[in-house]
């Protein structure tokens, strides 16, 4: 079973990311960047699969500029055996990568493609879905448990009244959710040894489909602000904030 | 052109998600239509029908629609697409999936999670975990839209709207239910309720969230978590909240042990009153805090508990 794992270089979730004083945009400047968390998760899964004998091959892909390099070799110090930068210089829109990762699924042909569910960035949660709809393969969202039977994948989702567990056809989309697994750290050996792993870099341009974006993003402004709050000594003190001030009680 | 919101249900209710969607619609021109797409949900529509604004409700009662498969609910969504300038969903488990999916059928980008409409076609949204709001325009002729539910009201039930029956089948047949383990409580539920009790990895372990229940008894309350507490086993998932949990707006929210993670503020910090109870005075919970308790929960809880 060849697994083809989608990844994402993002802000890293440590980073409380501010806009920029004129408000065009985010400030980015000199921030550490790292792979998605729930990426992250992704590469783990298939590397589990791939060391319980069920996969063969892994193939970490990305869209993004040549700076998300750096993800891919993070992946491929995590196990997977080879990297593929579909490269542009342009900020993609959710679509525009699942319409470039289809041209990639067409070129690889997977049984089976994880990703992650959202990206701490955008916070979109839309790619795995896009890629299910324009491939036409089966998706399974949200997942805390991926199992293969057969030409199946039984795959328990988190859901918000709890969990819910399907079965997809192969080829399908798994997107990643927290529970899934726990993902290792690279050692230093793997992190020497992905130098010379393979890391193809394919223009997007060569994949002939329409990635302009069909957002625009007019400002990016700051939440509001809560006000400050008090310190209260007691237990009793704050049941009579709760009733008397805030009146959240009775 | 007509606007359609998807309704969240479970078959025999309506949840009150699909009134608050109903509400941010009321900000764009044109007739509201709302679809109900289940197995036996005669119970759903009659209450559809109900939610003041609708002008039409429009119902797929059919078995492959029963659990709410996204390939399946897509398909239907993308064949009565044609007369509706945008399509909202709630920002749910379910909108989220089979919502990106219509828009990748259908060509278009997807507005994910918004909080505000500007105009028919700018909105805002939160990014970087509600740390920042992008005000976004979107060129695409047909909007598709998951909509963050705290941010607007819910809309009432004094409608009756005309209610038309689909004979819309969709079964692509390449994913199957199996089976779903769903809580069963008589609290409120965590996106609806008035009052949340959350607990944190201070809790130490899922038994202590006996001494939050009792708490939430009195109150009334939904009880939470933050993703610490889930990883760790104490509680399930459906109690997260959090940036990529649920989004919560209550009129108190109380986090016991809570320290304050980026990524748990995400998901509450629009709640009207946010009370902090946790013995570690530099948690960051405390910043965004209107009423904080330096104290140790396993005492303070208690006593709470006692005094109201």
């Amino acid at each position: 079973m060849k697994i083809l794992v989608p990844i994402k270089r993002v802000v890293d979730y440590n980073v409380k990311v501010r806009p920029k004083a004129d408000e065009s945009g985010v400030d980015l400047n000199n921030v550490k960047m790292a792979i998605n968390p729930f990426c992250e998760i992704a590469v783990e899964e298939a590397v589990r699969l791939k060391e319980g004998g069920t996969a063969t091959e892994i193939i970490a892909v990305t869209v993004g500029s040549s700076a998300s390099q750096e993800q891919l070799r993070t992946a491929l110090a995590l196990g997977a055996d080879r990297a593929i930068l579909v490269e542009t210089d342009i900020e993609v829109e959710p679509l525009a990568i699942a319409k470039l990762l289809k041209g990639v699924v067409e070129k690889e042909s997977p049984d089976l493609v994880i990703l992650g569910k959202q990206a701490i960035d955008g916070d979109n949660n839309q790619t795995s879905q896009m890629l299910a709809a324009l491939t036409g393969y089966a998706q399974a969202t949200f997942a805390s448990e991926l199992k293969i039977e057969g030409e199946k994948a039984l795959v328990t989702r988190e859901v918000d009244g709890g969990l819910q567990t399907i079965s997809v056809n192969l080829p399908c989309i798994v997107s990643t959710d927290l529970r899934l697994n726990e993902p290792r750290y690279a050692s230093l050996p793997n992190i020497m040894k992905a130098k010379q792993k393979p890391l193809d870099v394919i223009e997007a341009g060569s994949l002939g489909v329409d990635i302009e974006p069909r957002n625009k993003t007019l400002k990016v402004s700051p939440p509001p602000v809560r006000e400050a709050g008090i310190i209260v000594e007691t237990v009793d003190d704050l049941v009579d904030k709760l009733k008397n001030e805030a009146k959240v009680i009775t | 052109m007509s606007i359609l919101v998807i309704a969240e249900h479970d078959n025999e209710e309506i949840k009150a998600s699909t009134n608050n969607v109903v509400t941010a619609a009321t900000n764009l021109e044109g007739d509201i239509h709302v679809l109900v797409a289940g197995s036996n949900c005669s119970g759903a529509k009659d209450q559809a029908a109900k939610i003041s604004g609708v002008a039409k409700v429009l119902v797929a009662d059919s078995a492959e629609y029963e659990h709410c498969l996204a390939e399946n609910i897509a398909d239907l969504i993308v064949a009565i697409s044609a007369d509706y300038s945008h399509i909202l969903s709630p920002a749910t488990t379910n909108g989220k999936n089979y919502m990106p999916r219509v828009s990748a059928l259908l060509d278009v980008a997807q507005i994910s999670d918004i909080t505000a409409i500007e105009s028919s076609d700018t909105f805002e949204r939160p990014i970087y975990a509600g740390n920042c709001i992008a005000t976004v325009q979107n060129s695409d002729s047909k909007k598709v839209i998951t909509v963050r539910t705290t941010a607007f009201d819910a809309a009432q039930n004094d409608g009756s709207a005309e209610v038309v029956d689909l004979q819309e089948s969709h079964n692509l047949g390449i994913s199957e239910f199996i089976k779903e383990e769903i809580a069963e409580s008589d609290r409120p539920e965590l996106t609806s309720a008035d009052v949340i009790i959350s607990g944190g990895r201070g809790m130490q372990n899922g038994d202590n969230f006996k001494i939050l229940e009792s708490v939430a008894d009195k109150l009334g309350a939904a009880i939470g978590a933050s993703r610490a507490a889930v990883d760790s086993g104490f509680v399930p998932n459906d109690y997260q909240v959090g940036q990529t949990g649920k989004i919560v707006a209550p009129n108190l929210y109380i986090a016991v042990g809570i320290s304050g993670a980026i990524q748990h503020l995400a998901g509450m910090k629009d709640s009207k009153v946010i009370v902090a109870i946790n013995k570690d005075e530099d948690a960051p919970i405390f910043q965004v805090a209107d009423y904080g308790l330096v104290a140790d929960l396993f005492t303070a809880v208690p006593e709470l508990d006692a005094k109201l």
